[in-house]
């Protein structure tokens, strides 16, 4: 049988635009068909704005990959159409054990917030997760979205203009030139997109090397994140398992720094080291096996005139906290309705420049966090040593030492504190969802919150007055009246109003909380929609 | 520097704890002892769990050294 990463998913085909004696402008060319891509992409185009991607292959990913996908950008696919699909894919999980030597010496739970629509986190192959987006494209293609994949475009040169970018693309069969009024480069970590444009990446190397590998095995272990430190199958190292779906499981066993990598790929060699972890009973087949070192790196700005980097591209993280993939779909979320509202018209272009100031904010907490944990798995020196294994000795006799234990602090959405989109706090409720926040889920009957924001500014009231829309500039933000009445279990009321009695929130297309106040003032909310759209 | 770190005489017993913290390391091997005197570190700075103290004693030990 073939596997879904030997099929090619969008097969190279002949463009019209191939043809043309001049080349034909599109508003939105993406680089890359991997997730963040995909996802940019879906965004656009659900919201009526031609999107075209370029890839230099036609199938998904090979290997795994991303396999930890975290509640926020379920949320995200969710409005994308794709969410549930990728929730029965995957592999729900909410527990991570820590064992050092032979002990556990820690468990931990992702609470389940209570009335939220997704899990805390899923296992789903890389392969798979682009596979639904791709799905979910022909279906929109079917439907009439203006959205197109081209397998087998390789993008060879790239000019900036002050209006558009200009694009070389090579294929099968020559290459050809299109424009496009804005690119999103979203072509992973080695972005050769960075590279034809001469842009920077800068940040921290990290030289210990890192086995990935896919065995495909019928093991009864449970559906958890296992993280070993120093265990006696891979002494002095870290080794950590994860469940996928289909049998897959993905095991990382770190090998340190001076290793002789092709060695160390060898499927003999490799074998050695599964069974020393897996037992010697245990049948498994490789499907995937890779050695990686990793870097903690950024570019200094997001944006450069009309091309807009998303992703590994823009950011680079360990893969410890599962921050990458995460991050992307947020990049993706941040980008598609300030790139709706620029080509509308309705927005000034430097609307783009708070995407920079945004997902820049967030690529640096993701990087601390990344950096931290990647210190404590792998210590430089020996006294840092020294001190990791004091805590998790500790860890297994005393409770306070446990927050200590660091074997990757997974993934959560970024609040964005400071943007220049939100207006300052006025009302006194939880900083949860304070201006900046992510609107956190919160049931509704037989529906969830959620799934009525998003795509559009709404106007949230909780037992408060308002029109049932307001425009400002050309855009409309619309009223979602809720009152804690809706909500028996009092989620909405915990999370939206603490000890306050009523609320209006202004949410931006993205979900995110722009401004809040006790009540509907009219002045206050105009100049906060004006402000969220970047014209205050 | 903040002053909420104690840097005057507060021990109740200062003799004693110095003589038990030497003896708590005879007959270990150094690697034993350095763990001894890590898990140490954590269990007094947790007690002490304020952050900006910690800092200030992270600089004041870090100055001391380079007086010696």
């Amino acid at each position: 049988m073939s596997k879904i990463f030997d099929v090619p998913l969008y097969a190279y085909t002949r463009s019209p635009d191939q043809d043309e004696a001049m080349p034909i402008r599109h508003p939105v060319v993406i680089i890359g068909a991997g997730p963040v891509g995909l996802a940019t992409a879906i965004d656009l185009a659900q919201q009526g704005i031609k999107t075209v991607i370029l890839d230099d292959n036609d199938r998904v990913s090979f290997g795994s990959r991303a396999i930890c996908f975290a509640k926020r950008p379920l949320e995200i696919m969710d409005r994308l159409g794709c969410g549930e699909r990728l929730v029965e894919r995957g592999v729900q999980w909410d527990t991570g054990k820590v064992f050092f030597d032979t002990r556990q010496v820690y468990e931990f739970s992702l609470t389940e917030e209570e009335g939220h629509k997704n899990p805390a986190f899923i296992n789903l192959q890389q392969y798979t997760f682009e596979q639904v987006l791709v799905e979910r494209i022909r279906e929109m293609q079917a439907e009439g979205a203006p959205i197109e994949i081209r397998g087998r475009n390789k993008v060879e040169a790239i000019g900036q203009h002050d209006t558009h970018v200009t694009l070389e693309v090579d294929t099968p069969e020559g290459s050809y030139t299109i424009e496009a009024e804005w690119l999103v480069a979203c072509d992973g970590a080695n972005s050769p997109t960075r590279r034809m444009l001469g842009l920077d990446f800068d940040g921290q190397v990290f030289e210990d090397n890192f086995l990935i590998a896919d065995v495909v095995m019928k093991a009864d272990f449970p559906s958890e994140r296992w993280f070993w430190f120093d265990p006696p199958f891979n002494r002095g190292q870290s080794a950590l398992l994860h469940k996928q779906p289909d049998n897959v499981w993905r095991i990382d066993l770190q090998l340190g720094r001076d290793i002789d990598k092709e060695r160390e790929k060898r499927p003999e060699n490799v074998m050695t080291r599964l069974k020393a972890m897996l037992g010697d009973e245990a049948e498994f087949d490789l499907e995937w096996v890779s050695i990686y070192t990793f870097q903690c790196c950024r570019m200094e700005r997001f944006r450069h005139g009309r091309t807009l980097f998303a992703g590994d591209s823009a950011h680079q993280v360990s893969p410890f906290g599962a921050r990458g993939a995460n991050s992307g779909l947020q990049d993706a979320d941040n980008i598609a309705w300030k790139l709706k509202l620029v080509l509308d018209g309705k927005a000034s272009e430097t609307l783009m420049d708070s995407y920079n100031i945004e997902r820049a904010y967030a690529a640096d907490e993701n990087i601390l966090n990344s950096t931290r944990s990647t210190e404590f798995i792998t210590p430089k020196s020996e006294m840092s040593r020294i001190l990791r294994d004091a805590v998790l000795d500790l860890s297994a006799h005393h409770e306070f030492a446990q927050p200590l234990v660091n074997s990757g602090r997974l993934s959560v959405p970024c609040t964005y504190d400071g943007s220049m989109l939100n207006s300052a706090d006025a009302l006194a409720a939880p900083d949860l969802t304070r201006p900046g926040s992510p609107c956190p889920d919160a049931p509704l009957g037989d529906d969830h919150l959620l799934s009525k924001l998003g795509n559009a500014f709404i106007l949230l009231t909780i037992d408060a007055d308002a029109p049932g829309s307001f425009e400002e500039d050309g855009v409309t933000a619309t009223r979602l009246a809720l009152s804690v009445r809706d909500d028996p279990t009092l989620t909405l009321k915990r999370q939206y109003l603490g000890d306050a009695t009523a609320g209006v929130y202004l949410i931006r297309p993205d979900q995110h909380v722009a401004a809040r106040r006790e009540a509907f003032d009219e002045p206050h909310f105009r100049a906060a929609l004006r402000r969220a759209i970047g014209k205050e | 520097m903040s002053d909420k770190l104690i840097l005057s005489p507060n021990l109740d017993n200062a003799d004693g704890f110095f003589d038990a913290l030497a003896r708590a390391h005879d007959g270990l091997e150094k690697s034993s002892s350095d763990a001894l005197n890590a898990r140490l570190i954590f269990l007094l700075a947790n007690h002490i769990g304020d952050s900006e103290v910690l800092d200030t004693a992270l600089k004041a030990a870090q100055v001391s050294g380079h007086q010696r």
